[in-house]
């Protein structure tokens, strides 16, 4: 990764992109608009499970790349975690040819259709674009265009595979499908190894399946970005749990040389308050995993789940924001968000928080449940709230909420998710007896090569950070690829 | 993959199959369940493991009809292949050498228990196995049992075989008689409840395995949390066996019933399905 500002600057003095920035004034360039999102109308989606945004036209991505201005230093291209080629990939969609944007993009980024829809672009890339930083405007809508480009390319028919270094014939065990796994095995093909991903689930794709819903990810999309990983020789075995099925030791003793651990942060975390164990309480990974992974909700399926006339949804990230939207169209009257801090706090995708409050959701900010009542069967059908204020900034720079006391009131419901975050999966390390780990529950690693305290096992994802984003996770998962790349070939070298 | 190599019904409800799985027959141990998916619209339950064979690649499941995946499963035939399995899951028994161990297993519940033992059998324990059910048709397992164990006494609750009355007649026949050790109790929740009652009375350290509703059975969704000695526990990360004096039984029966309604209305609805195929 270390050469990526190089590689980042040699493209741009290609003839091709000189003589296209020579092709239109600055002051033009900056004169447009941003390109807007096209998306299903907020009342009729909010009933329906089909894709919320639409994705950008041809005419449209062009207009967007126009307002790109090939910056000399594109600051862009920092805040991204996977590294891509930015400027290159917009430049190729201004000259039309949008196959060779989203080669670009798949030379470092394994699932674009993927991170063009749910990356937090607002903290990232276009955090760091020269329109936020210096001219104060709109930022290029770079995760719009990278859903083009990916987009584009899936419609055509032509997907490209990346090229693949000659194999190696070394064998190495990815354990979890999730965005780190998957980052890292696609990356790890690249150079040549021979790898398994192993999947305790029977899907592959770990939180992209389970987790982010069809209208913000169709499940189609992660499949065939799959395939493409299927093409470049990456092998899968589902139902397959590494430190269960078989141990690693076992695994070593099959041939795999070093392993990569993206196991995720499959533990849900509950708030421990009087009846948080009734029927009709779910974590947000149960409620999700049920109409996600199981598809519940369709009567041909036989997964149960339970609706709710009156849902509230506990917490203010991404996976509330997919909860409550999702009960929501699963057809309940009120759909409300109790977080205890304000909207500004929020862990959410701006995107996500707007588009939930144009779907009806009911913000409850700054409260806090503090008790469930159920009916005679258990069944959840009251919560006592606490109105919160916000103090002095804590550990998180946010400010800290403080509890209103003798402010309870109740409100009624009938289903509550609990989407307060998660804590590490345990099967993994209380599989390794000598994996050094946090208080917290996560894998200790170093930072600039993900390797874990057993030298031959890195990790990365949340299973390292303890809940973080599919991209952060994507790049643990590039840069546990090269660390590992450079372990096994100084281990070849001294044999 | 996962075929069903063998079937054989204890009773009109009840049946044992035997699951060609060979990954799992070899790591699998007592108190490991698996999680199985028939087909594509399938749901995923847990089932415990009772058998296993590692030559032949094998594992052993009892299979009780309630409700729509029990009844698709003991509709299929040998031969047929069940889409997913995976595991072995939770934690196995502890097994070690206490003296003298009362087993008891209600219904489908001694097909968990057999493994468990048989375990403590070989680890040098006397075992002493009570066997219980509603009639003489819903007794599993009876020879095997007794094969493993040093003692065995069948209770019916109609009397129709072995001695009449409930599996805690059956324990406090042997607890009266001689110096019990400890106690392991698997089979539907109200009889776990009153079985460990029983071996509370008597300060026997009591043992039991629970079979909650689960949906991935990695610790992942928390469907099977129960509360155990005041705090909230997953069945399947945490358990499944657990102190029975600290498990909160009327959560658990509670929890148990989250679906009843759904549950019962899918099963109308196969059974019409099932009717209008026939």
């Amino acid at each position: 990764m270390e050469n990526i500002a190089e590689y980042i600057k040699e493209g741009r003095s290609d003839s091709w992109r000189i003589e296209l920035r020579k092709s239109m004034k600055t002051k033009e360039r900056t004169s447009y608009e941003r390109v807007k999102m096209p998306e299903q109308d907020p009342h009729i989606r909010n009933k329906n499970s089909i894709e919320v945004n639409s994705g950008i036209s041809e005419e449209m991505a062009i207009a967007e790349s126009h307002r790109c201005l090939d910056c000399p230093a594109p600051t862009c291209t920092i805040g991204c975690p996977v590294g891509i080629n930015i400027p290159e990939f917009i430049k190729k969609i201004e000259i039309r040819d949008f196959l060779g944007a989203a080669t670009v993009i798949k030379e470092t980024n394994a699932l674009p259709a993927v991170c063009g829809r749910v990356c937090p672009q607002e903290k990232q890339c276009e955090l760091s674009c020269f329109y936020t930083q210096k001219l104060h405007k709109p930022p290029i809508a770079i995760g719009n265009l990278e859903r083009f480009s990916a987009d584009y390319e899936r419609n055509s028919g032509k997907m490209s595979i990346p090229n693949v270094a000659e194999s190696n014939g070394i064998k190495v065990a990815v354990v979890g499908s999730g965005p780190s796994g998957l980052a890292a095995a696609g990356d790890l093909a690249k150079l040549g190894y021979d790898v398994t991903v192993f999947e305790a689930l029977h899907e592959i794709g770990g939180v992209l399946k389970y987790g982010i819903p069809e209208f913000r990810l169709p499940n189609d999309i992660v499949d065939i970005e799959i395939e493409s990983m299927r093409k470049m020789g990456v092998k899968f075995h589902t139902n397959f749990i590494v430190g269960k099925t078989a141990s690693f030791d076992d695994l070593k003793e099959q041939g795999f040389k070093a392993f990569f651990v993206g196991s995720g942060a499959g533990l849900p975390r509950f708030m421990n308050i009087p009846g948080e164990n009734f029927n009709g309480i779910f974590s947000s990974n149960e409620y999700l995993t049920r109409i996600n992974l199981m598809k519940a909700a369709y009567d041909d399926y036989d997964t149960p789940v339970l609706f709710g006339k009156n849902v509230a949804v506990i917490g203010g990230g991404n996976t509330a924001m997919d909860s409550v939207r999702t009960a929501k169209r699963l057809g309940a009257e009120r759909s409300m968000i109790i977080y205890r801090r304000s909207i500004e706090e929020m862990p959410a995708r701006v995107e996500e928080v707007h588009h939930a409050q144009d779907e009806e959701i009911e913000f409850m900010n700054l409260h806090n449940p503090v008790e469930y009542f159920a009916d005679e069967n258990g069944r959840v059908n009251r919560m006592r709230i606490r109105k919160m204020r916000l103090g002095e900034p804590d550990a998180s720079g946010r400010r800290r909420p403080i509890p209103i006391e003798g402010s309870e009131f109740d409100i009624a419901v009938d289903l509550v998710v609990v989407a307060v975050g998660v804590s590490p999966n345990p099967i993994v390390p209380s599989s390794l007896k000598d994996l050094k780990m946090t208080n917290w529950g996560t894998i200790v690693v170093d930072k600039d090569t993900m390797q874990s305290s057993i030298p031959n096992i890195f990790a990365g994802g949340d299973i390292v950070r303890g809940g973080a984003t599919v991209i952060l996770a994507m790049g643990d998962g590039r840069v546990a690829a090269a660390g590992m790349h450079k372990y096994l070939q100084e281990k070849v070298k001294a044999n | 993959m996962n075929k069903i190599v063998e079937k054989e019904f204890f009773s009109e409800n009840v049946a044992k199959i035997v699951i060609e799985s060979p990954d799992i027959a070899i790591i699998r141990k007592a108190g490991h369940f698996v999680i199985i998916r028939i087909d594509e619209k399938g749901e995923r339950i847990p089932l415990t493991i009772a058998d296993g064979d590692k030559e032949k690649g094998t594992i052993t499941v009892v299979v009780q009809k309630v409700g729509v995946t029990s009844a698709k499963l003991l509709a299929m035939n040998e031969g047929e292949e069940i889409l997913d399995i995976v595991g072995p899951l939770g934690h196995a028994t502890h097994i070690e050498k206490k003296g003298t161990v009362l087993c008891a297993g209600g219904g489908v519940g001694v097909a968990p228990l057999m493994p468990i033992v048989k375990a403590l059998k070989k680890a040098g324990n006397k075992v002493i196995t009570v066997l219980a059910g509603r009639t003489k048709e819903l007794i599993i397992l009876e020879d095997e049992m007794r094969n493993y164990s040093d003692e065995l006494i069948v209770m019916t609750d109609d009397g129709s075989y072995g001695k009449k009355g409930l599996v805690t007649a059956g324990m406090e026949e042997v607890i009266q008689r001689e110096k019990v050790n400890m106690a392991v109790l698997i089979g539907p929740a109200i009889m776990m409840k009153f079985g460990s009652l029983t071996t509370k009375k008597y300060n026997i350290p009591t043992v039991v395995s629970l079979n909650t509703i689960m949906v991935d059975g990695t610790g992942m969704c928390g469907a099977c949390r129960v509360s155990v000695g005041g705090k909230t526990k997953f069945v399947c990360v945490d358990g499944p066996e657990f102190d029975a004096f600290q498990v909160d039984w009327s959560q658990m029966m509670m929890r148990m019933g989250a679906y009843k309604m759904q549950e019962h209305e899918a099963y109308e609805k196969y059974l019409r399905t099932v009717e209008t195929v026939a």
